[in-house]
C-alpha cells in the first residue's frame, strides 16, 4: 500500500508542477511591459543568453561540420559518390544536427545560468523585495530572459549550421580534395527551402521556447536553498535535453514521416 | 474598523504544508505609530509581514491595509497598493548586479518619469538620511550587513511610502550598527509619519522604540499594548518571552520519551 500511496505522491507532484509551469507561462505571456522599459531588458538578455553563446556554438559547430566531413568522405568514397558530400553535410545540419545539438549545448550553457541566476535571486529575497516595491518580477525579471531564449536560439541554430558547413567545405574541399563546384552544386540542388531549411527552422523555435520555458520556471519555482539552486539547474539541464531528444522524434516524424 | 488603525486584521487563518501558522488572528496596527511584532522564532512573524504585503493568502479571515481588503485585490490592485508601501528584508534584498546609487533608484525609475537630475537628488537625500550618502558608488558586495540593510532602507523609502515593514532589522548586527538602525528606524517615523511595523525578537531595543507592541506564539496573539503594559503583562509566557527565562510554559526541553528508557535503565525498549 505504501508503494502506491508514494507512486500516488509522485503523480499528484508532477500534476501540481505542470499546473503551477502552465500558469507561471500564462502569467509571464499576459504581463507585457511597456516598450520602452522591455526592450532595454530584452537587449541586455539576448547578449547575456545569446552572443555570450556564440562562443561554444561556433566552435562546436565547426568541430561537428568537420567531423562530418571527414566521415562522411570515408563512407561515400566507397561508394565513388564523394561529390555528394555538400549534399549530405548541409542537409544532416539544417534537418537535425543543426536544431538538436545547438539546443543542448544552449541548455548547458544558457539554461543552467538562467535557472542558477533566477534561483538566486529568489534565495536572497531579491523576487520579493521586487514584489513588495511594485514591480513584477514575472514581467521585470522573467520574461525578458523566456523571450530572449526564444528568439536566440533559432539564430544560434542557423550560425551552427552554416559555420558547420563551412567545416565540411575546408575538410572536405579544402583537404581531401572534393571538387568544389559539386560540393555546392549538389548542395544547392537537393537542399529545399520549404522541406529541409523551414522545417529546421521550426524546430528551433519549438526547441528555443521549450527550453527557456523549462529553464525560467525551474528557477522561479526551485527551493531557495544552495540545495534547491542546484537540483533546479540540474533539472533545467536535464528536462531541456530530454524534451529537446523526444520532441525532435516527434517533429521529425511528422515532418518528414510521410512513407 | 477602528479609524486610527493603518491595517487591520480580523479572524485570520493561515495554514502551510498541513501546519497551522495563524489560528485567528486579529490586530490593529495604528497610522502613524511603530508597531513591533515579537515572538520566539519560527511562529510566523515574517509570514505575518508576507500576508500584510499580500505575498500570502490567508485560509480566512480579512486584511485591510490602507482600507483596501488585500486578499481580494487583483494583481494590478496589489502591485499598486505595494507602491504606498516599503519593505526591509531581513537579508537587505539588494540587487547585486547594481551599485548602491542604482539600488536606491530603481524603484524611482520603475514607478516615475522623473528626470535624471531629480532621480539624484532624491537617491542622494536618501542616502544621506541613512548616513551612506558617500557609498554610493559601491557595490552590494563591497557592503557590511550592517550597511546593506542601510542602503535597503534608503530603497524602501525612495518612494516615500506610508507604511513601512521592517523584517528582524536588528539580526546579526552588531552593537553600533544596531544602535545606527534603531536611531533611523525611531527618526524615520518621527519625520515622514510613517506607519512602522517592526518584528523582531530582540525585545530591549524593539520596545525601546516601539509605541505598540504585540507577542505572536502558537498561532495567536499572547499578549498586546504599550511597552509598559507588555511588562507588567500577568501572562507567564509573555514574561518568560520578555525577560529571556530559559524554561516555563515554552519548556527547555523537546518532548521526548522518558530518559530512563532511552539510556536503558527503566522498562519499555527505545
Amino acid at each position: 500500500m505504501d508503494r502506491i500511496a508514494s507512486l500516488g505522491r509522485v503523480g499528484l507532484d508532477v500534476v501540481a508542477t505542470v499546473g503551477r509551469a502552465g500558469r507561471f507561462l500564462a502569467g509571464v505571456l499576459t504581463g507585457v511591459s511597456r516598450p520602452s522599459v522591455g526592450f532595454p531588458l530584452l537587449v541586455r538578455q539576448l547578449y547575456s543568453v545569446g552572443v555570450l553563446s556564440l562562443a561554444i556554438v561556433v566552435v562546436s559547430g565547426l568541430f561537428i561540420g568537420m567531423v562530418l566531413g571527414l566521415q562522411g568522405y570515408t563512407i561515400l568514397s566507397d561508394y565513388g559518390s564523394e561529390a555528394a558530400i555538400g549534399q549530405m553535410i548541409a542537409l544532416t545540419l539544417v534537418r537535425e544536427l543543426g536544431p538538436v545539438v545547438t539546443a543542448l549545448l544552449f541548455a548547458g550553457r544558457a539554461g543552467s545560468a538562467l535557472t542558477a541566476e533566477i534561483g538566486l535571486m529568489k534565495a536572497t529575497e531579491q523576487l520579493s523585495s521586487m514584489e513588495m516595491m511594485g514591480v513584477d518580477p514575472l514581467r521585470r525579471v522573467i520574461a525578458p530572459r523566456l523571450w530572449a531564449g526564444f528568439i536566440a536560439m533559432p539564430i544560434l541554430a542557423a550560425i551552427f549550421s552554416v559555420v558547420g558547413i563551412w567545416g565540411g567545405m575546408l575538410v572536405g574541399v579544402e583537404w581531401l580534395g572534393v571538387f568544389e563546384g559539386s560540393f555546392w552544386g549538389n548542395m544547392q540542388s537537393s537542399v529545399s527551402f520549404t522541406q529541409d531549411v523551414l522545417n529546421g527552422v521550426i524546430k528551433t523555435v519549438v526547441f528555443g521556447f521549450v527550453f527557456s520555458w523549462i529553464a525560467v520556471f525551474q528557477g522561479y519555482d526551485c527551493v531557495p536553498t544552495s540545495a534547491g539552486i542546484s537540483s533546479a539547474t540540474t533539472k533545467t539541464v536535464v528536462y531541456s535535453s530530454l524534451a529537446v531528444l523526444g520532441l525532435d522524434f516527434v517533429l521529425t516524424a511528422v515532418m518528414f514521416g510521410d512513407f | 474598523m477602528d479609524s486610527g488603525a493603518y491595517i487591520t486584521l480580523r479572524d485570520v487563518v493561515f495554514s502551510r504544508s498541513g501546519r497551522r501558522i495563524f489560528d485567528g488572528v486579529s490586530l490593529d496596527i495604528p497610522r502613524g505609530k511603530i508597531t513591533a511584532i515579537m515572538g520566539p522564532s519560527g511562529t510566523g512573524k515574517t509570514t505575518l509581514l508576507r500576508l500584510i504585503g499580500g505575498q500570502l493568502r490567508p485560509d480566512s479571515g480579512s486584511i485591510v491595509v490602507a482600507g483596501e481588503s488585500v486578499p481580494q485585490l487583483k494583481r494590478k490592485a496589489l502591485y499598486t497598493l505595494r507602491e504606498k508601501m516599503g519593505m526591509l528584508f531581513q537579508s537587505g534584498a539588494l540587487f547585486t548586479d547594481l551599485s548602491v546609487f542604482e539600488n536606491v533608484a530603481f524603484p524611482l525609475r520603475v514607478h516615475t518619469a522623473l528626470p535624471e537630475d531629480m532621480i539624484r537628488d532624491i537617491v542622494l537625500m536618501k542616502l544621506e538620511a541613512v548616513g551612506l550618502r558617500g557609498a554610493r558608488r559601491l557595490m552590494p558586495a563591497e557592503l557590511s550587513g550592517g550597511m546593506t540593510r542601510r542602503v535597503a532602507l534608503a530603497r524602501s523609502i525612495a518612494l516615500d511610502p506610508e507604511l513601512i515593514m521592517y523584517d528582524e532589522p536588528f539580526a546579526g548586527q552588531d552593537p553600533i550598527a544596531m544602535g545606527v538602525l534603531v536611531k533611523l528606524i525611531r527618526d524615520l517615523n518621527l519625520s515622514m509619519g510613517l506607519t512602522s511595523v517592526l518584528v523582531s525578537h530582540d525585545v530591549p531595543e524593539s520596545l525601546s522604540i516601539c509605541h505598540y507592541a504585540c507577542i505572536v506564539a502558537d498561532g495567536q496573539i499572547i499578549g498586546e499594548g504599550t511597552p509598559e503594559e507588555l511588562r507588567q503583562h500577568p501572562s507567564e509566557r509573555v514574561q518568560q518571552f520578555l525577560n529571556g527565562h530559559p524554561d516555563g510554559p515554552v519548556p527547555f526541553h523537546y518532548p521526548a520519551d522518558d530518559a530512563g528508557v532511552d539510556w536503558g535503565l527503566g522498562g519499555g525498549s527505545a
